[in-house]
């Protein structure tokens, strides 16, 4: 055991120290986090100058209302009532206003056919589409009431008419509690997916740099090749943990920063994170914060780690059989690893349809087939506990421990003899016989 | 003198052929042992086995008065296969001290023993270098340094010489002889015969799986001598015939003779002498290991010619 922990320290050493996992581990989040801070700058940056949008209202058909109107604080509307079409234009090339609207007088409130913002160069589509929402709300608002009815009135009708999907015990709101379970779901379950792939072919690559390097015959020759084996997955392992910590951790910061940064930004993003939930007016916002605490993070984050290493352990095992098996030519690997991508591709297959429907049998079957429970089951696990019945998860996890234990046995069997096997291709056959083989 | 190491009847049978079929044999503490044979003969398996790679199909392995137990005996052996391996991205100073840790020594003990080998071969400046860095000589020399560093009793040297220049390989070859005087025992494996003949004090033979031949190199070469001898003059004589010999070979100065059955070195000597010859070297030739091992392996077709292929 001891000398499995010295193996498994050089392994996470010897990752840890290469200038490629630094750049790797601070790098992509320092990518994701520049490439949202300059979506967010630019943004930010076109809203925050402000435009000026000349109004030719003769008529007073939009009035000084439009002025009051709460969403237009970035718009300057300037009123110009005599102003001619071309007398605006001429404003709009000498950068004097950034936009205008000419309403002609012959147009009222029950006839306005035409009316247009016209935008000079440089305008955002954002502010565009600002400018475009309070003036269609303006005259929305003159239209009921040409009709006699108030603004206030309206909302009071839509809010009466608006219905809401609770669960059973009525404290939750389904519809937000399932987006962002959803989210959860697919996020964590896609997460797994990309572990296994990532940390497994790691550790199939290192099995293969020792057998072709050679030294796994002066090693095996120290220690028993099952302790290189789990020195190495193990030593693995916590990069791959450690890594993800890592990025947990700055994704939190990056997090706790931006909205700092950018106040408007920040708050549609966490939306976006949340859930696919459609993005925010204010109100539901706060719905989906106040949901959020109805969620069991500790079950979620503690399947999560669960899961990881569950799968990652299982699958790592047979990476490594099969790096062992490999001579100096990759394009072995490719062949030899088939059997072991496929069920992983099921996975996340199985895991978009379970995602949706967490209480199919078809996500129960592949939340407790070990070779798949580790990207389906997590996916289904944010539902909670009322979806995912204990017994199942149970059953999931002791399944994957056993199968777990299965393979590493089975895998370190190939390993043995196949770590010092040279110039000779290996099917899948010999990898099973070896396997399979007593002692 | 106590014996270290002793095989017992050792098989391994792969699916397609008898890697080692019945060998058996033993060491003694502190000598230098040669296992020679062509290649394919099954010497790596049989060192495998040794080092506890392999376990044998049937037989047995005592070390030191037991049998021995891969695990708890393998800070006692030091292997360096033939194929030579480190990891090349590694720093030299850490790959030796993990090495050396894997064989069950300390940090601390580790630390210390790779600071004494790396001065005394003189490897110092090495320690922040990388294997690719170093030159095929130089690795091979990291290799043996970390073979032996944890004081194994028993050394297991697959090859170690190939690749080496004469410099080099007169160094390990000091360091072989200091183990061996410190008590180390050695087991040398080679199919390069001038290098047995010059250090090894017991040689195996191995061929196709089993032991053709075991005994001290002056042993051997007495049972496989052929009563051939060379004999020099000053000046070049009428050599008469005698019964005691035949003539194989004469240049004016010199002959090869070979002595027929039931006389005696002596009886050449004095036929020279009484014929007033001044005689300037006389000596008899034995076989080289070389002429031994092609002898007894030749019948065996298909391993020959391996061998041939390693020499050329």
């Amino acid at each position: 055991m001891n000398k499995t922990w010295i193996i498994a320290q050089r392994e996470f050493l010897s990752r840890v120290q290469k200038k490629t996992f630094l750049l790797s581990t601070i790098g992509l989040p320092l990518l994701i986090f520049g490439f949202y801070a300059l979506i967010g700058y630019f943004a930010a940056s076109s809203d925050s100058e402000g435009v000026t949008i000349g109004v030719a209202d003769k008529n007073q058909l939009l009035g000084e209302e439009l002025v009051k109107d709460k969403d237009s604080k970035d718009i300057k509307f300037v009123f110009q009532p005599n102003a001619s079409e071309k007398e605006l234009i001429l404003q709009v090339e000498e950068k004097k206003i950034d936009g205008y609207v000419f309403i002609p007088e012959t147009m009222d409130i029950n006839n306005h056919q035409g009316l247009r913002v016209n935008m000079g160069k440089g305008v955002g589509l954002l502010t565009s589409s600002k400018v475009q929402n309070s003036i269609e709300s303006i005259l929305e608002q003159k239209k009921l009431l040409s009709l006699n009815i108030s603004k206030a009135q309206l909302d009071s009708a839509k809010k009466s008419a608006s219905i809401e999907i609770t669960s059973l015990d009525g404290k939750d709101n389904k519809n937000i509690t399932s987006g962002i379970a959803y989210g959860i779901g697919f996020v964590s379950g896609f997460l797994i997916y990309i572990i296994l792939f990532i940390y497994g072919s790691m550790v199939m690559r290192g099995v293969m740099e020792e057998k072709t390097n050679r030294i796994a015959e002066v090693i095996v020759s120290s220690v028993k090749p099952f302790q290189l084996m789990m020195g190495k997955i193990i030593g693995i392992g916590a990069v791959g943990l450690v890594q993800f910590l890592i990025w947990v951790l700055l994704v939190t910061m990056v997090q706790a920063t931006l909205p700092a940064m950018f106040p408007e930004m920040g708050s549609s993003m966490q939306a976006m994170e949340a859930g696919d939930v459609p993005p925010p007016d204010m109100n539901s916002m706060q719905q989906v914060f106040n949901q959020l605490s109805n969620f069991n993070f500790p079950l979620i984050i503690g399947c999560f780690i669960f899961y990881f290493l569950g799968g990652y352990l299982l699958y790592s095992a047979l990476f490594a059989a099969v790096g062992s098996a490999v001579n100096e030519d990759p394009q072995d690997a490719q062949s030899l690893m088939l059997p072991i991508t496929l069920p992983i591709v099921f996975g996340i297959v199985i895991m978009m349809r379970a995602v949706n429907e967490p209480n199919s049998s078809l996500a129960v079957f592949g939340s407790l087939f070990p070779l798949t429970s580790p990207i389906v089951m997590m996916s289904r696990i944010p539902y909670g506990l009322d979806v995912v019945p204990l017994w199942q998860l149970i059953v999931s996890m002791l399944l994957l421990i056993l199968t777990f234990i299965l393979f590493t046995w089975f895998a370190g069997k190939i390993y043995r003899t196949a770590i010092l096997m040279y110039g000779k291709k290996i099917t899948w056959k010999e990898l099973l016989k070896w396997g399979l083989k007593k002692a | 003198m106590q014996t270290i190491l002793e095989l017992k009847n050792l098989k391994k049978h792969y699916a397609t052929q008898k890697a080692v079929d019945d060998i058996s044999f033993s060491i003694n503490e502190g000598s230098i042992f040669g296992l020679l044979g062509p290649n394919g003969a099954g010497k790596t398996t049989l060192l495998r086995m040794i080092t506890g790679i392999f376990y044998p199909d049937s037989g047995s392995i005592i070390l030191d008065g037991s049998p021995f137990n891969p695990v708890e005996d393998v800070a006692k052996i030091g292997y360096m296969p033939e194929e030579r391996g480190l990891y090349k991205k590694m720093k030299i100073g850490e790959q030796a001290l993990y090495l050396a840790q894997l064989k069950g020594l300390s940090k601390h003990d580790a630390m210390q023993k790779v600071k004494h080998w790396f001065s005394r071969l003189e490897m110092e400046s090495w320690w922040n270098k990388k294997v690719e860095d170093l030159s095929k000589g130089m690795s091979q020399k990291l290799q043996f340094v970390t073979t032996v560093l944890h004081e194994p009793r028993l050394i297991i040297l697959d090859e170690p010489f190939s690749g080496l220049d004469p410099v080099n390989a007169n160094l390990i070859k000091d360091e072989i002889y200091n183990l061996s005087k410190r008590g180390c025992t050695i087991i040398f494996s080679t199919h390069r015969m001038e290098q047995v003949e010059e250090i090894c004090d017991h040689i195996v033979l191995v061929n196709l799986g089993k032991k053709i031949l075991d005994g001290t190199v002056y042993d051997m070469k007495q049972q496989f001598k052929e009563h051939k001898f060379h004999i020099a003059l000053e000046e070049a004589i009428q050599l008469a015939a005698h019964p005691a010999f035949e003539v194989l070979e004469a240049k004016d100065k010199e002959w090869t003779l070979k002595i027929n059955d039931g006389y005696k070195g002596n009886d050449i000597l004095r036929h020279f002498i009484d014929q007033q010859a001044s005689i300037v070297s006389y000596q008899e030739i034995l076989p080289s290991l070389n002429d031994i091992f092609i002898q007894l392996v030749e019948g065996t077709h298909a391993t020959a010619r391996a061998f041939q292929s390693t020499t050329a």
